[in-house]
């Protein structure tokens, strides 16, 4: 907290003041450049180390994910030499031309002797997507009911925060859980329902606490004197307001999504047991342990790749936005 | 202050009450409801008809709701589908398990994540700030049962010093308990430490730039005091609270943990409930793990009121 800022902006201001001040008391009004989004974002991710490794991992694994069968080296379905070794190779006849070739595996291949990296590679499809999806399932519901909630208070806000406090007495995995007992088997669109739900109190509660905060701003007073519509409101002067922390909070509940999805694959309970995630690759490893270490730990290091790199992301993002540290939630 | 703690307990019987009656309805929404599920499908109208009176499912259903209210007020959550055995059986025998991993966790989770966050934030910048918190972030960042296979790996396999299956009950003996509850423990734990230490850390900053410390040190007052006397008191109601709502952290990583190490808590209990269909045990275990959630947060709520006098007295929110 510095209390004597120099500045170009605002010079002139200083010099019309009252000249019993002593220079050094007098305070020059500052006026921060105005930033575009993009240019903030580029210059602080540029000076934030962290941040930018977790935008170029964040990047390289969504790219990979969606170019997988170009970037992976094999079908994940084919079959090798079982549980080879990282950095190990199975001879034999591949691609059916008769002629015996040498096949690469890199992080080695499993019980059944699938190419481990071709089939963390075909994961991160659904690992990521799921998370996305789960994102964007709390985002939508909870970004209209905190809207709702905070714009017209009353019963439906009652009715909101009731539903919170309810949502607390859920760890979200067992949400997660519940959900998917009741909703009944196993399934992508039944993850992404489950967790989805288990996160749509953060969104709403962020939303709200927004909404409390911008609704007695004066452009919001003016454009309802101009008799705009709420609805209209709600979507064009309050929502933009809002969209840093919602940003960040997104950054940050996707790799809360990425564990949630692996715990619940983890445990027999999320995708099919035939849907390549991480979770269940991992889960899927655990009994080779003793002999095949890298069927577990392969994918395990891509969870934590994968989530290390969204959080410094979703950390860096709150530092550029300057989003109080108590206004997102996370973990 | 009593009418706080009133208040509070009020609130907590009041959200225990709404997942109960979730819970009772949302077993009802299960398609073709339990009936279907345990005779299958290819059961006769008859046989539905009768498993549906002996379960008492044909009575009207707030007959239903008021009984099965008052079971679970007297902890009697029935019979287990598969086995006839009564679930508060079950459960009570799992639950232990559960607790003692979780117990650990927690111990090992604070023992690791307090002093790390003070020494982290009192020499902010230095190299032992910068390994504090990337091991933090990596923490984070690891679910508890990936955690638990790198250690299983790591001292099961490799170094073969700790047992990496199984549970042996203190009865047997508190050394070998500790031995088979340990790793589990901190596999629980350190994803717990890394996110109570941020707190930590970020929390006795803040309350370190407040200008009473300057007044403090100004005064005389010793840099040890000033550090744990004036300092911590206020940076730990923060803390208090990250700790007491993490607890599902630590509650839903004992439940994946336990299996990869081969423990028989609840939750291999919930799992191979849910895989058998087996709803009286479900929702038996999700009743419990719900109701520790409440009683955690209910708790955290009067601790705060003890260590922050600020809050609670007038009826706070």
């Amino acid at each position: 907290m510095s209390d004597h800022t120099d500045s170009s902006v605002g010079s002139n201001g200083a010099a019309d003041g009252p000249i019993d001040v002593p220079p050094e008391y007098r305070q020059d009004e500052t006026v921060e450049d105005h930033k575009t989004v993009r240019q903030r974002l580029v210059e602080g991710l540029l000076a934030d180390k962290l941040a930018l490794f977790g935008a170029v991992v964040v990047v390289a694994f969504v790219l990979v994910a969606v170019f997988a069968p170009v970037v992976a080296p094999h079908d994940p379905e084919a079959t090798f030499g079982f549980m080879k070794e990282p950095n190990s190779y199975t001879t034999g006849d591949f691609d059916g031309d008769a002629a015996t070739e040498r096949v690469w595996h890199p992080l080695g291949t499993d019980s059944f002797g699938h190419d481990v990296l071709s089939r963390i590679i075909y994961g991160a499809r659904v690992s990521l997507l799921v998370a996305l999806a789960t994102v964007a399932v709390a985002f939508t519901v909870g970004t209209t009911i905190g809207l709702l909630a905070g714009f017209y208070g009353g019963w439906i806000d009652s009715v909101l925060m009731r539903y919170v406090d309810f949502q607390w007495a859920f760890p979200e995995l067992i949400l997660g859980v519940g959900i998917i007992a009741i909703s009944g088997g196993l399934g992508v669109t039944n993850v992404v329902i489950a967790i989805g739900i288990a996160y749509i109190d953060d969104f709403a509660r962020l939303v709200r606490g927004e909404v409390l905060s911008l609704r007695e701003e004066e452009y919001v007073t003016a454009a309802r004197a101009i008799g705009m519509s709420d609805r209209r409101i709600m979507t064009r002067e309050i929502l933009p307001n809002a969209v840093a922390p919602l940003i960040v909070q997104a950054t940050l509940m996707i790799p809360l999504a990425v564990l949630a999805e692996a715990g619940l694959s983890f445990l027999g309970l999320g995708v099919k047991p035939t849907t390549p995630t991480w979770g269940l690759l991992l889960s899927d490893g655990r009994q080779f342990i003793g002999q095949a270490w890298w069927i577990s730990v392969m994918p395990g290091f891509a969870i934590m790749l994968t989530v290390l790199a969204f959080n410094t992301l979703g950390d860096g993002l709150r530092d550029i936005f300057d989003v109080n540290d108590g206004e997102v939630e996370s973990r | 202050m009593r009418r706080y703690v009133a208040k509070r307990v009020a609130h907590a019987a009041f959200v225990m009450w709404l997942v109960a009656t979730t819970v009772f309805f949302g077993l009802r929404l299960i398609p073709g409801g339990p009936v279907r599920t345990m005779l299958g499908q290819e059961a006769t109208p008859e046989a539905v008809a009768a498993l549906r009176a002996e379960l008492g499912l044909n009575r009207p259903v707030y007959v239903q709701y008021v009984d099965w209210l008052t079971d679970m007020l007297l902890f009697d959550f029935g019979q287990s589908l598969s086995t006839g055995q009564s679930v508060t059986t079950l459960v009570s025998q799992a639950a232990p398990k559960t607790l003692s991993v979780g117990v650990l966790a927690i111990v090992i989770g604070l023992a690791v994540a307090i002093p790390t966050g003070i020494v982290s934030a009192t020499r902010k910048g230095e190299p032992v700030d910068y390994v504090a918190t990337i091991s933090a972030f990596l923490g984070v960042s690891m679910p508890a049962f990936f955690v638990g296979i790198l250690l299983a790996l790591l001292f099961g396999v490799w170094l073969n010093l700790l047992p990496v299956f199984g549970y042996t009950p203190p009865s047997e003996g508190v050394v070998p308990w500790l031995k088979s509850i340990l790793l589990p423990g901190i596999a629980v734990g350190l994803p717990y430490a890394a996110v109570v230490m941020r707190m930590m850390r970020s929390s006795l900053l803040e309350v370190l730039n407040e200008p009473y410390m300057r007044t403090a040190r100004a005064k005389g007052v010793s840099s040890r005091i000033v550090l744990y006397k004036h300092a911590l008191q206020n940076a730990l109601i923060p803390v208090v609270t990250v700790a007491g709502i993490q607890l599902a952290l630590v509650l839903v990583g004992s439940v994946t943990v336990e299996l990869v190490f081969g423990i028989q808590g609840l939750g291999r209990l919930l799992v191979d409930s849910m895989l058998d269909r087996n709803y009286p045990v479900t929702q038996a275990v999700i009743l419990i793990v719900a109701a520790v959630m409440v009683f955690t947060n209910l708790a955290v709520d009067l601790v705060y009121t003890v260590i922050d006098p600020r809050i609670g007295y007038g009826g706070g929110q």
